[in-house]
């Protein structure tokens, strides 16, 4: 275990020393990454400038949940790089070459790369949380600083957990890789706002297959100090971000199958 | 204990069938024909440890799908296989410690590192001690002349410096046995010459196993005392280079370059298999006439500037042999 993560390390480095031979198109990617994700905030905050509030909620309400998952889903797109683009991987029949290293294939695809430019999103996601803290007022006691970081931490194993499903599926196909980014991407727009706003079917789905709600929606409110209107106990609010934890445990099982399959037909 | 024994080696693919046409494409969305293919149908060849064979084949035939199952990246229906005393496909970790890959197409080094960066990685990757990776290292380093080299990133490579830096990489951790896949592709004469030279090398001074897959004929000839040649998945031919010649043909080539004047008539005992200009390639089968009648012959009745007598191209070889075998 300590020698994998030990060779994690030298992949990631490997990978920064890399992207570090071109310096000025990293800070040029970097920065156009954060000013796109600024003007969508912007166009979020547009909307409420013509509604006042969503569904009982205000803008700097509505901030924190996307500064929880844009800093989520930022951080996890750098370090789930290699099970993002691994499709790439299968087409060019790198895959083989992994397989006759004697380490785990989910080693040597998560240490393929680590994307330094996904700064730029996380840095916009700091800014609006940032924001929505200090116009809300709240009170940044320990607990509260420790859920952030556990919602957001929670998030990104979230997140990783889909880019593994993601990757798994192109054992079978590189085609179909739509579907998986209506999960990801969707699912980043879609936690952008409380789940409550959705209808009770896709909040569902939400909640309890794709749980991206236990790593905003639900730490959020405790966060907020709001009840719920669905009725969670406070204690599962300041638990949920586990199960973002959970969801990624379960992925290597799932991964493990498409490396079986992959090694019988040969794709 | 032979290194490498394979046998009866089945493997079939399901492959979706491609309708023609958009109207085909779409139905193909919605409903998949499959067809199985053999790609190995009882394989069957061992190898000595030390050797190092040609595996050869036309497109298609099985070669690389042998060699998949032999670096335990496939896992095949059935038959037996045993590489260096382990089945490849079960506890693949182990197994791949013991062997080195080289896919001629593709790189294993880190395309924007300094090559050195690649070969600490691997050291890392295979867990080898310092003090045998450095030793192992500067000996091929040296071996193939990449010290001036080992600062480049990768991408500032020639395909031919590439090429004998991804060789290096494949032998950092001192593998038994070493798949070259198209070792040679698109090298420039220079490189391949460095590379033949090495594998050589390699191969009396290491005894390093080496499973040479190739189009390029001369490599065969160059390397390789034993060929082994798969076609429509079955083994078609197992033996030396010379028993793979008399097997498929006994005929030799006259070339005749004629001085200015001579034209060339039918003649018996001969047939031309090119002409170009005032050159003749014109082939014999030795058992019917001698090569010394035939240039004789020649001699007598045209006007000669040069002669030379020689084996057909293994080309043609092999290119006869995988149309004898067409089912």
């Amino acid at each position: 275990m300590a020698d994998a993560v030990r060779l994690y390390t030298r992949y990631i480095g490997a990978s920064l020393r890399a992207q570090m031979q071109y310096r000025a198109s990293f800070i040029m990617n970097a920065l156009g990454h954060l000013a796109i994700t600024a003007g969508e905030f912007l166009s979020l905050a547009a909307l409420f400038g013509r509604f006042g509030n969503i569904d009982g909620w205000t803008l700097p309400e509505v901030a924190l949940f996307y500064g929880l998952v844009s800093c989520a889903f930022a951080l996890c797109e750098g370090v789930a790089r290699g099970f993002d683009d691994f499709s790439r991987t299968i087409r060019n029949g790198d895959f083989d070459r992994l397989l006759v290293r004697p380490r785990s294939t989910l080693l040597q695809v998560a240490g393929q790369e680590l994307q330094l430019l996904r700064v730029g999103r996380f840095l916009q996601g700091l800014a609006v949380l940032i924001w929505s803290a200090a116009t809300l007022g709240i009170a940044w006691t320990l607990p509260r600083i420790l859920l952030v970081l556990g919602a957001v931490l929670g998030g990104v194993c979230l997140f990783y957990g889909l880019f593994v499903l993601q990757a798994t599926l192109c054992f079978w196909t590189v085609q179909s890789l739509e579907v998986m980014n209506t999960l990801t991407y969707g699912g980043v727009e879609t936690a952008q706002f409380p789940v409550t706003v959705y209808r009770a079917w896709f909040r569902n789905i939400f909640i309890y297959v794709v749980p991206l709600a236990c790593v905003t929606y639900f730490p959020a409110l405790a966060i907020l100090d709001r009840a719920d209107a669905l009725g969670s106990p406070t204690w599962f609010q300041w638990l949920a971000p586990l199960v973002g934890v959970g969801f990624m445990a379960l992925a290597p099982q799932v991964w493990h199958f498409g490396v079986r399959h992959y090694r019988s037909t040969g794709s | 204990m032979p290194a490498v024994v394979v046998q009866d080696l089945v493997k079939t693919f399901r492959v979706a069938e491609r309708r023609p046409g958009l109207l085909g494409a779409m139905k193909g969305l919605f409903h998949r024909e499959y067809h199985t293919v053999r790609a190995l149908d009882g394989v069957g060849f061992s190898l000595q440890p030390g050797e190092l064979v040609g595996y050869i084949g036309p497109n298609g035939a099985g070669k690389s799908t042998t060699v998949k199952v032999l670096a335990g990246i496939l896992v095949p229906d059935s038959g037996r296989c045993e590489v260096l005393g382990q089945v490849p496909w079960q506890e693949r970790v182990r197994h791949v410690r013991n062997i080195g890959v080289v896919f001629g197409q593709r790189t294993q080094l880190w395309w924007d590192l300094p090559v050195i960066e690649s070969f600490d990685l691997l050291r890392d990757i295979y867990a080898v001690p310092q003090v045998q990776y450095a030793a192992t290292r500067d000996e091929l380093v040296a071996l193939l002349g990449l010290g001036p080299l080992l600062d480049t990133p990768v991408r500032q490579l020639s395909l031919g410096q590439r090429m004998r830096c991804d060789i290096v990489a494949s032998l950092l951790h001192r593998p038994a046995l070493l798949f070259l896949d198209e070792p040679t592709i698109g090298l420039d004469a220079v490189s391949k010459l460095a590379v033949r030279d090495f594998l050589l090398r390699l191969q009396r001074e290491q005894g390093v196993t080496t499973i040479l897959t190739t189009h390029d004929m001369d490599d065969i000839e160059a390397l390789c005392t034993r060929v082994i040649l798969i076609n429509h998945g079955s083994i078609a031919f197992d033996g030396t280079l010379e028993a793979l010649r008399g097997r498929v043909t006994q005929e030799r080539y006259l070339t005749v370059e004629f001085a200015d004047g001579g034209a060339w008539r039918d003649e018996p005992d001969v047939t031309v298999v090119r002409s170009n200009g005032q050159r003749y390639t014109l082939s014999f089968d030795p058992r019917q006439i001698a090569a010394a009648d035939l240039i004789a012959r020649i001699a007598a009745r045209y006007p000669v500037r040069d002669l030379l007598v020689e084996n057909p191209p293994i080309e043609t070889i092999i290119a006869r042999l995988y149309d004898e075998d067409q089912p």
